[in-house]
């Protein structure tokens, strides 16, 4: 079984046989994830109840806190292909690292974004430098300094090993997020959800936002998968599989101009 | 409905977050495919070139 795993792992780690396996995932993460967001979206407007406190404004910690765990989720799976990328000189790790950055960047701006909209009705500001808002505003510079580090160096390897480097180190910054609010005394509330204890709020408020990261999750993996393949076929663009691939689009679609 | 977009007074923050939250998770879609297809064209008009060059 173990062997049979590896032989899998290595055969869709070659980029020809893991483009097909991505075309055909794609689809079932889209599905997964609109089913979600329905739910989720359902529950966080009309089953969770009117926060006593907080008054409706609440509701955007439904989105608020699965954009945050996202922003931290894919760091991690982002360094995590870093590394396989350069201990085993693994192409489709370091194009998969560097298809994940765009979309962590993106919940890290809406995490911060949504955070503040959630701050100025409660706290009544947008913003403060708060230990919690100014290490995700770190992790949003992490993104963008990968980002650009990577469209900075025109060799495609070495701009994977460069930016690599500079995901890995950058993990530092991730306990830091999660444990800001018990390190410091920072006017970001503390953990509402956590695998040590009873949570804090009501069930059917947690439910409503796990659906939600759940989507979240199925839409970074549906859109990080499109976005390697667009990758694969520039960085293979002069390999015979997808010469031949381009080839038969291109048959295809003049046989139906003749017809 | 209109009770529901006012949100209890608070309409203008939850739908800042909703509404700009939809917006970049449609735009990344968008924008993904597009690029995709960018690459695919350009990679047909390279195809193209080199069977007419064999020819």
């Amino acid at each position: 079984m173990a062997f049979k795993n590896s032989i899998a792992w290595y055969y869709f780690s070659s980029p020809k046989n893991f483009y097909p396996l991505a075309g055909r995932l794609i689809p079932w993460f889209w599905g997964l994830s609109v089913i979600l967001l329905v739910v989720g979206l359902y529950m966080s407007f009309f089953v969770a109840p009117t926060d006593y406190k907080q008054g409706e404004s609440y509701r955007i910690i439904f989105i608020h806190v699965p954009a945050a765990w996202m922003s931290m989720l894919i760091y991690l799976v982002m360094a995590v292909y870093a590394i396989i990328g350069l201990a085993w000189k693994l192409r489709m790790a370091e194009m998969m690292a560097s298809a994940l950055a765009p979309t962590g960047a993106m919940f890290t701006f809406l995490a911060l974004w949504t955070g503040a909209f959630w701050g100025k009705p409660t706290w009544g500001t947008y913003w403060v430098w708060d230990a919690r808002l100014t290490s995700e505003l770190i992790l949003l510079f992490l993104y963008i300094g990968y980002i650009s580090l990577q469209s900075a160096i025109d060799d495609p390897r070495r701009a994977a090993r460069a930016s690599a480097l500079l995901a890995i180190v950058g993990v530092i910054n991730l306990p830091v997020i999660y444990w800001s609010v018990k390190w410091w005394n920072t006017l970001h509330q503390g953990a509402s959800v956590s695998p040590t204890m009873e949570p804090k709020m009501a069930s059917v408020m947690v439910t409503a936002m796990l659906v939600m990261t759940f989507a979240f999750w199925m839409y970074t993996i549906a859109v990080v998968l499109m976005r390697v393949r667009r990758t694969v076929l520039e960085r293979e663009s002069q390999t015979s599989w997808v010469k031949a691939l381009v080839g038969d689009r291109v048959e295809n679609s003049s046989a139906g101009e003749k017809q | 409905m209109s009770e529901f977009f006012a949100m209890g007074g608070r309409g203008f923050y939850v739908w800042m977050s909703y509404g700009v939250t939809a917006l970049f998770m449609v735009v990344e879609v968008i924008a993904v495919a597009r690029s995709k297809k960018t690459v695919l064209k350009r990679l047909a008009r390279m195809v193209r070139a080199e069977a007419r060059g064999n020819s």
